[in-house]
């Protein structure tokens, strides 16, 4: 793993971390807090999950992209 | 609000009310709906219940009511439903009410007979007058008229209706005149002449106006005839013929001078009419918009009354006949809502004894009560579907509200048909007030009842979309592309490292129409995209093949966690109805089963991707090859993922293999052993056992089930364990199918979760067709005119993607969401064989007189 995908976890799972472990106390004391919590940390579980699982696939691609020719030169020269 | 995580503990209570204060105390409680009602009476047929005589009351006023609603909408006056509900009448008020309704009723049946009679009346005069008028032109006319009947020879060829040569010839010449149906005129007189053999002289005019029938009621085209014939016997011929015709037949003036007379008084007549029948008409509308104005609180008074009654049918007499007593299951936290509303109830019926409740103790199942809002309703009403939950056992909807709208989005992953779904069920949610879409029937209701449900799916699709980076089929570059082509090219190498690796330059690429970027090449791939799907994969011809891997892999790795979920939800119950042998004896086998081989498998899968990179391509084992050799022991020792890895999977399926028998025999078996009295230990201590006794997985096997609260385990030991029949067969049987079931089960659910990958697919191929037929042609068009094409083609578009992929896409995904919580997630853990709370309350009345009269 490079240095900038080790930041790029880092920076997500702080960032629903947050949402999932550090927003139930700031919860207000009503009677739907149950609910809300149980939102919030199933919401922080699910989208960090699915977003970890996006960039592990990326991370050692074991094959590229095939690209066009017409692709390859626009990209060539748009992009770069 | 009650927690959503279990239902709610409940009691039986038993209701004392004194004959007084009972249709009070009803009152109160149906006001307040915090109970319900056990029907005592269940041999007793509807017809002989105590309170029979007052429900037919009831209907009788409520056919009144109907009968004032019909009227009034008759007669098109406005009638107007108030906002607030009426309390239910006290027995004073109502039998005054049942008079005012009764004389009301007579009063109106009367006045709109007279009506009709007047009516009547007035159409027949009209008619006469007409025809007076057109019969008066046959006369003149047929001066004129050439007879299309045989002449008699005996007459001279002056007009055959002159009077005086008539009654010279002494024959007496007799007139019927009338009105008949212009459809029938034809067949009228054809049958006038065969009966009459000519001795008719038959005519007719139409009448230019169209009348309206009197007994009918429908407009229709008369004609009017004037018959002439000689001869009584003809006459009565002629009569028979009218009648059968259905003609209206009015006596035909002999002289001019009657004739006018009876014309005058026809007019003088038929304006008198008009008076009286405005007058009529007018008092008629006055009765019924007076009536109009309570006639909505009377019909919700009466609904009330009823429903009070029918309650009260279910209680049974006391054995003094003074005390009526009731059953109802009464949450534990309304229980003193519960005493204030029978206080209430006995005050307002201002008796001295007031009625009083008690607790009592029971074996039976209570009804499930799970207290929901507007926003969890429409969870809850999903896990309904599929069945209510047991008695105090975990509810699924409360994780459902975030897994559901979550794998839906997996399915359904497009930024922008999620962004659409997000703005249509915002829209839903801030008008939720509007009084026309909250009372929207069929599927615009069912729209509106899942507002919150369509506004998280959208929201979850928006961030999917994201993450698969599709919006409207297209990807977006937030970030910069991970994947570098210019480093392809030989020229941004040294030439020193050239040499291995196959390089482009301006020839290569002009020469192949496809080329491959590889990643091995240093410069190339630079680092993961940060948020999701890189978009250079978008523009690849390899797309799928990339994709594919991915979606299939997270499919699997998102059902595991989802089952897993399921079994810990599941120790969760064990735990609430304190049966700890079956987290060890069911659960711990359940989790290391699905763990040891499936875990494994997104171990397998997750080390991958971490270890093997491009250089190490060539090498990179299939993991379904691999997983499938983990059970064949193959002689071929493939070279496998990591170092070790037989033993660490010899050892994995060791623990699988040991974990089955207990999952199939060891609850069984542990019963047993409890139930001999753990005769083991040498010392039997009769009743002192400390069996928990039973849930719902054995009801059917040993026949009687307690599921109290609060009660100290020692005395229910005491007296369960001797007077209960335990059936090791039974017990046996149901653990070895649950256990196969579940076994078999995990490797066929964990192939359903593919689905999330299989229409996740489908959703951005369809998108991608759409795109690639109407948007692509339409912007590729270079001429001028282009311009204006778009036009149509961007509205073509927009109708295809809100059916197709909206609507269509989007049920289907809805659809298989609902299946993957339904039968993959739920069958670990929740068994759904209650029966829901329904308390007597009067907001379950319905209020519409629109449902009256359906």
């Amino acid at each position: 793993m490079t240095a900038h995908s080790f930041a790029l976890v880092i920076v997500f799972t702080t960032f629903w971390g947050l949402i999932g472990i550090a927003g139930p106390w700031f919860v207000p004391k009503d009677p739907t807090a149950g609910l809300i919590i149980t939102m919030l940390v199933a919401t922080a579980v699910c989208c960090y999950l699915f977003w970890l699982i996006a960039i592990l696939a990326q991370l050692n691609p074991l094959f590229g992209p095939q690209l066009k020719n017409e692709t390859i030169w626009y990209v060539r020269f748009l992009w770069e | 609000m009650g927690s959503l995580f279990r239902s709610e503990p409940m009691c039986l209570a038993q209701l004392f009310l004194q004959s007084g204060t009972a249709y009070e105390c009803l009152s109160a409680l149906g006001e307040k709906g915090l109970v319900q009602f056990r029907d005592l009476n269940q041999n007793v047929s509807s017809f002989q219940r105590k309170f029979v005589g007052e429900v037919k009351r009831c209907e009788e006023l409520e056919r009144i009511l109907a009968y004032l609603v019909q009227e009034i909408h008759r007669a098109d006056i406005p009638l107007p439903e108030g906002e607030t509900s009426p309390p239910a009448p006290p027995l004073k008020q109502v039998l005054e009410m049942q008079e005012q309704l009764q004389k009301l009723e007579v009063e109106l049946r009367e006045v709109t007979r007279n009506k009709e009679k007047l009516r009547k009346n007035l159409l027949e005069l009209i008619e006469y007058t007409h025809m007076l008028r057109v019969t008066k032109t046959f006369v003149r006319r047929n001066v004129e008229f050439e007879p299309t009947y045989e002449e008699f020879p005996a007459l001279d060829s002056d007009s055959l209706l002159d009077y005086s040569s008539m009654q010279r010839l002494g024959a007496k010449l007799g007139f019927v005149s009338g009105l008949i149906h212009q459809g029938k005129v034809e067949a009228f007189e054809r049958m006038l002449w065969r009966v009459c053999k000519g001795y008719t002289i038959v005519t007719y005019a139409e009448l230019d106006e169209s009348l309206e029938d009197p007994e009918t009621g429908e407009v229709i085209k008369w004609h009017v005839f004037l018959i002439s014939f000689w001869g009584e016997q003809i006459g009565h011929k002629v009569k028979k013929i009218c009648d059968c015709y259905h003609c209206h037949i009015y006596p035909y003036p002999s002289t001019a001078e009657e004739r006018r007379e009876i014309q005058e008084g026809l007019s003088t007549r038929i304006q008198d009419l008009y008076t009286v029948l405005h007058k009529t008409e007018d008092y008629l509308r006055q009765v019924l918009c007076k009536a109009a104005e309570s006639v909505y609180s009377r019909a919700v008074q009466v609904k009330k009354m009823k429903a009070i009654y029918h309650m009260l049918n279910m209680c049974s007499l006391d054995v003094t006949n003074k005390c009526l007593i009731a059953e109802v299951w009464c949450p534990e936290a309304d229980l003193q809502g519960l005493r204030r509303a029978l206080e209430d109830g006995s005050r307002e019926s201002g008796a001295t004894i007031t009625s009083f409740m008690n607790t009592i103790p029971t074996t039976e199942t209570p009804p499930t009560l799970i207290r929901t809002n507007k926003f969890t309703e429409g969870f809850q009403n999903i896990v309904d579907a599929y069945g209510v939950g047991s008695y105090r056992e975990v509810n699924p909807a409360l994780f459902s509200i975030i897994t559901f709208p979550f794998l839906f989005a997996v399915m359904f992953g497009d930024f922008g048909h999620g962004f659409v779904m997000f703005l249509f069920a915002l829209l839903m949610v801030l008008n939720e007030n509007h009084p026309r879409l909250s009372q929207s029937q069929e599927i615009m209701g069912m729209f509106f009842n899942g507002r919150y449900i369509l506004l998280l799916m959208g929201l979850f699709s928006v961030y999917t979309g994201l993450i698969y980076n599709d919006c409207f089929s297209k990807s977006v570059n937030l970030f910069g592309s991970g994947w570098n082509v210019s480093a392809m090219y030989s020229a941004s190498h040294a030439p020193a490292e050239r040499g291995k690796m196959a390089l482009w330059n301006d020839s290569v690429v002009r020469r192949s129409r496809v080329l491959q970027l590889d990643p091995s090449v240093p410069g190339v791939f630079q680092g993961p995209y940060p948020l999701g799907i890189d978009p250079i994969w978008n523009l690849a011809t390899n797309r799928l093949t990339f994709l594919n891997s991915f979606k299939m892999k997270m499919s699997v790795i998102l059902g595991i966690i989802h089952m897993t979920f399921g079994v810990v939800l599941g120790i969760f119950n064990h735990l609430h109805f304190r049966k700890k042998f079956n987290i060890y004896l069911v659960s711990v086998p359940e989790l290391l089963f699905l763990l040891c081989m499936f875990g494994y498998l997104i171990f397998m899968i997750i080390y991958k991707w971490l270890v093997y990179s491009a250089e190490t391509s060539r090498v990179a084992p299939s993991i379904l090859i691999e997983f499938i050799n983990m059970f064949l022991f193959p002689t071929t020792a493939t070279s496998g993922l990591y170092a070790g890895q037989e033993h660490v999977q010899r050892l994995l399926l060791a623990v699988t293999a040991m974990a089955v028998p207990v999952l199939f025999l060891g609850k069984p078996l542990f019963l047993l052993w409890l139930h001999n009295g753990r005769s083991c230990f040498g010392v039997s201590r009769s009743g002192y056992t400390l069996v928990r006794k039973d849930s719902e997985e054995e009801v059917s096997l040993m026949g009687s089930q307690d599921i109290e609260e609060g009660s100290t385990p020692l005395e229910d030991g005491c007296r369960e364990v001797t007077c209960e029949e335990f059936n090791f067969g039974e017990i046996l049987m149901t653990q070895v199918i649950h256990s196969i079931e579940y076994c078999l089960g995990c490797i066929s659910n964990t192939a359903s979760y593919l689905r999330l990958w299989a229409l996740s697919l489908a959703h951005a191929q369809l998108s991608d067709v759409l795109w690639a037929m109407l948007m692509r042609v339409g912007l590729r068009v270079d001429k001028t005119y282009g311009v204006l094409l778009l036009l149509p083609v961007m509205a073509l578009f927009a109708v295809l993607t809100i059916f197709i992929l909206l609507v269509m896409e989007g049920l289907s995904a809805f659809l298989h969401a609902i299946r993957l919580h339904w039968v993959e997630f739920q069958n670990k853990f929740y068994v759904g064989a209650g029966t829901k709370f329904v308390p007597f309350s009067f907001r379950r009345l319905s209020w519409k007189f629109s449902d009256d009269r359906a």
